[in-house]
């Protein structure tokens, strides 16, 4: 019991590291990015060919995952991404659904179509369990590190937005471009940077996800539609409603899969279009927003 | 043949109305292509399927601006549909093309409420979800099903009590480019009438749609079952030439697949269909048979340089230097 | 007007194609025998596809590629594990190739669909990998190279309550082959005096296995009993080890395709001690079997193969000798009727093609995964006797 909802909450953890990017850049520049997930599968792969080629430690393999996908994020929004601000969505999904599947077919070319398969160091192998019976508590280390990572990551995320001048420029810019860009803010800058910090995010989750979600080159298509889930009911206003959805999405998804196996994952979709229909514009979202 | 009451401006409006030149002989060509080249029927027939598909999705994205990421539910309906009663009540294949049809017409018209309110993301993701919705469905109704094996077992009876699907799939192409034509006919009357014309009013601007009278919200209900209908429609073909029913029907791909084929070929435009699925078979065809792993690559290649160029310029490169 | 232009090109675009392909000749030469090979070459079993294959060309280097006075020749194909695809391929490949066998099928639903038309037209389908006991009887057409999941099933299940096993739980992938896992083995175990505690089935699509695993933690049985397909064994692996099963005294039994030797090695030292029933292991101490792996790691940059490699081996050979048979006459019936019967020495060791249902009967052993030579592999340490597919023995 106990156990099933530590493991849904880390779960919804990587499910938000990997969703908050998009939900930021979607409610930034009124995006439809359905290529997120190629970001979160560099991630993933730079850390696992880089530990499976070069034996490069765990740790040093994470920080690197996301200057990888940073960067990457960083070029296709200066090269591709930008001149589509204005174009219409159907373009936007269009030309998105393309890089997803050249995505696809490139890991598939280069790496290979099989799960990868990551060892981990030592220290994250085990598990702690307390307790006994159906109050039993099973922690896996891993799940316990991933919790931690994420939650310091959520922690940070907040204090940059709500607390420094590059936070207060980027709630202006998604709150009012034009009259953001009227005050002086540079908001090309705002767009470049928080495009490239939220695909780097992606690829850090990616990293870390690739032990427990799988990596395989289909990893993109897989989770695209749990990430847009994040952010259609997390709302893209804040950092807290997509961290609300993803815990939920992440606890229903686990427990579902315990408790009712023959439903599968026919209960989250479900809730999902129930939610939409009740509040188009998401659970969690500030009156008087966009 | 010109009416002594026309004036230029009822013209041009019924201009739209006649049938062109071409029109006649590109069915005709259609229509001897399975005779001509009969080594090549098995690809005609997906091309017309294919093809309704896109004419359907073109009536709710083309015409009505809905963007769906989800279409692929009502064709596998559809499929599932028209297979199941095959199997199980009789194996006449137009009695199935019904219930194919009806099936996803019931499902188009309760997804229709999904689709009322809310931004373009919010659509996007409902019907994506109504899409993952039928595919878990039939992945978890195995008894009916056959689940993650397909379903098995499907025996069609010959057409119209005569004409068996041969290996060679010619009845196949043919009875798919009939039901094509017939469908084709009945969207374009559909579209010139005055419903098409609200549904214009509608893309362009809801807002002013509803202030000019237009219900907005049971035209929209009427063209999405409609919409559904067709690609139930599509979907019954494919479950009925090939014999057999899998959950590729419902995924995703099928989905962004035919929304590119509809982008290729035009949106707004019934040909637009068509054509992007002759020209996305046959490209498939040829990549294909070349890199079988990377096809995909290829096409999302495409895809993105055809939204960055445009397909203006990407078709007519002349257009380049005329800003 | 521009929608016209385009329209215009288009339709003579079709035109010069369709004159284009009117005068292709159809490559019907009377010399050439032609091997339609469908195979998942990418997707979750593309490491299927690609054992197979290089199996296949393994066995056409050393044997040649002309038999009785008919050039071989094999046509690849990718279905991408898609049972409509392979399907749409197989007809292609009847139609307009004229292929003389069909041959390949990397999972159960691609045989299946494919199965009617090797009857419509009555084209061999030789099948190297599927292994859910009803493909047989499919189609008179079918000929099976590979395994059943019963054949091996069975052998864990007379093994497990002579070791201490008696409470099981099961966890097999949610489609035919692993429901026949399931039901095989829980009959047999049943039979032996055991008992099936939890029957657990996972999607095949997107499996997520964690939950599941819980589950059996919680139950807290002697062993777990798994099938999935080859590919998806490691992840089940791993996850077995995270979830601190092992520590709780919970013993890994399966099926081979789980410890595949594809990618046991990667798997790392949890692995070790793992027991399996299979028809196959790359460790099997034949000289035959040596001869096959060295020649097949030096031809693929030192893959080792598993027991799809040998399923396409042994189909390879079973084609070759029935175009023997039949002096080159190529026709389905004959070519079918020289391939029931076959009785060989493989690499996994002897086989026989039932006459009766066109299924292989082989030798199935039990394996230890152990380190040798500093790689992990699946050692043999008993063996069962000319197995014939339980599923058929009514």
């Amino acid at each position: 019991m106990l156990t099933i909802l530590f493991d849904g909450v880390a779960y919804g953890m990587l499910l938000f590291i990997l969703a908050v990017g998009l939900a930021v850049t979607m409610g930034l520049m009124n995006f439809i990015n359905l290529a997120h997930g190629a970001f979160a599968m560099a991630g993933g792969y730079i850390t696992v060919l880089l530990m499976q080629r070069l034996n490069v430690p765990f740790l040093v393999c994470l920080p690197l995952a996301f200057l990888g996908s940073a960067l990457l994020g960083g070029v296709l929004e200066r090269t591709l991404y930008r001149p589509l601000y204005h174009k219409s969505h159907l373009d936007q999904v269009l030309f998105s659904i393309g890089l997803v599947f050249m995505a696809v077919a490139s890991v598939d070319y280069f790496v290979g179509s099989t799960q990868q398969i990551m060892q981990l160091p030592e220290w994250l192998k085990g598990r702690t369990e307390i307790g006994e019976g159906a109050l039993m508590l099973g922690m896996g280390h891993y799940r316990l590190f991933i919790i931690a990572v994420c939650a310091a990551l959520t922690v940070g995320l907040q204090y940059v937005l709500t607390k420094t001048r590059f936070g207060s420029r980027l709630r202006a810019s998604v709150d009012d471009q034009r009259v953001a860009a009227g005050m002086g803010i540079n908001v090309n800058i705002v767009f470049l940077s928080t495009f490239a910090f939220g695909s780097g995010l992606a690829g850090l989750g990616g990293a870390l996800g690739a032990e427990v979600l799988g990596l395989d080159p289909s990893f993109p298509l897989k989770f695209m539609i749990y990430f847009l889930i994040v952010v259609a009911v997390g709302g893209t206003s804040s950092i807290t409603g997509p961290l609300l959805a993803a815990l939920l999405l992440g606890i229903a998804d686990v427990a579902g899969k315990y408790y009712i196996p023959k439903l599968g994952a026919f209960i989250v979709y479900s809730l999902m279009i129930v939610i939409l229909i009740w509040r188009p514009q998401g659970l969690f979202v500030r009156k008087g927003g966009k | 043949m010109t009416p002594a009451n026309s004036s230029p401006a009822a013209d041009s409006l019924l201009r739209v109305r006649r049938f062109r030149w071409w029109e006649p002989l590109f069915w005709l060509l259609a229509f001897v292509a399975p005779f001509a080249l009969p080594s090549h029927a098995l690809i005609i027939n997906e091309i017309a399927i294919v093809a309704l598909f896109a004419l359907s999705l073109d009536l709710i994205l083309g015409y009505t601006g809905i963007v769906s990421l989800g279409h692929a539910a009502f064709f596998g309906l559809g499929g599932y549909a028209a297979a199941l009663f095959a199997k199980h009540v009789m194996p006449d294949p137009l009695v199935g093309l019904a219930v194919g049809i009806a099936a996803a017409a019931v499902l188009g018209a309760l997804a229709s409420l999904t689709i009322m309110r809310g931004t373009d993301l919010t659509r996007l993701m409902v019907t994506l979800g109504v899409g993952l919705v039928m595919l878990e469905l039939a992945n978890k109704l195995d008894w009916l099903t056959g689940g993650a094996d397909g379903l098995q077992g499907v025996v069609m009876g010959p057409l119209l009590g005569r004409f068996d699907f041969d290996l060679y799939g010619r009845t196949a192409a043919w009875y798919s480019l009939t039901v094509l034509v017939v469908f084709f006919l009945i969207a374009r009357r559909i579209v010139q009438s005055p419903f098409g014309a609200t549904l214009k009013a509608i893309r362009d601007n809801r807002l002013r749609a509803m202030a000019i009278g237009i219900p907005v919200t049971v035209k929209l209900a009427q063209v999405y079952t409609l919409a559904a209908a067709l690609a139930g429609a599509a979907g019954a073909l494919l479950t009925q030439t090939t014999g057999f029913a899998s959950l590729d029907l419902f995924e995703f791909h099928r989905s962004a697949d035919v929304m590119l084929i509809l982008v290729i070929g035009g949106v707004g435009w019934l040909y637009g269909g068509i054509l992007g699925a002759i020209g996305f078979k046959l490209l498939q065809d040829v990549i294909s048979s070349v890199t079988p792993q990377y096809w995909t690559f290829w096409i999302g290649l495409f895809l993105v340089v055809l939204v960055l160029v445009g397909r203006e310029r990407l078709f007519r490169p002349w257009n380049w230097f005329r800003k | 007007m521009q929608k016209r232009h385009l329209l215009r090109a288009s339709a003579a675009a079709a035109m010069a194609l369709a004159t284009g392909l009117a005068v292709l000749p159809a490559s019907a030469q009377d010399n050439v025998f032609k091997i339609g090979l469908i195979l998942p070459m990418t997707g979750q079993q593309a490491t299927t596809g690609r054992q197979i294959e290089a199996a296949a060309r393994l066995y056409m280097a050393q044997n040649g590629d002309t038999v009785a006075g008919k050039k071989v020749q094999l046509i690849v194909k990718d279905d991408t594990s898609l049972p409509d695809v392979t399907r749409r391929m197989a007809q292609e490949l009847v139609v307009n190739e004229k292929v003389n066998v069909l041959a390949g099928m990397g999972i159960t639903p691609s045989a299946m669909a494919t199965a009617p038309l090797a009857t419509q037209s009555k084209t061999p389908l030789v099948v190297m990998a599927a292994a859910t006991s009803s493909i047989t009887e499919a189609s008179p057409y079918v000929v099976r190279t590979s395994f059943t999941l019963p054949q091996v099933s069975v052998a864990l299940a007379d093994w497990a309550p002579k070791n201490g096993i008696k409470k099981v739980v099961t966890l097999v992938s949610d489609y035919g082959p692993g429901i026949d896992a399931e039901k095989y083995f829980n009959q047999r175990l049943a039979f032996n005096g055991g008992q099936v505690t939890e029957a657990l089935r996972v999607p095949l699509r997107n499996p997520d296995f964690a939950p599941f695993l819980q589950k059996v933690r919680d139950a807290k049985p002697d062993a777990l009993f798994v099938f999935v397909p080859s590919g998806a064994g490691a992840a089940v692996m791993k996850q077995f080890l995270e979830r601190g099963l092992d520590k709780a005294g919970i013993k890994l039994i399966a099926t081979g395709d789980v410890t595949d030797d594809d990618q046991l090695n990667d798997m790392g030292d949890g692995a070790l001690g793992v027991v399996t029933s299979h028809h196959y292991s790359a460790a099997h101490p034949s000289p035959q079997n040596k001869k096959f792996v060295e020649a097949f790691e030096k031809a693929n940059k030192g893959l080792r193969p598993n027991f799809m490699a040998v399923g396409g081996y042994d189909g390879m050979r079973v084609i070759y000798e029935a175009l023997k048979t039949t002096k080159g006459a190529g026709g389905g019936d004959a070519l079918l009727a020289a391939m029931k019967g076959q009785v060989f020495e493989s690499p996994r060791g002897k086989v026989f093609i039932d006459a009766q249902t066109r299924d292989i009967v082989q030798d199935v052993y039990l394996r230890k995964v152990e380190r040798v030579n500093g790689q992990l592999y699946n050692v043999e340490f008993d063996m069962i006797k000319d197995v014939k597919d339980p599923g058929k023995t009514k």
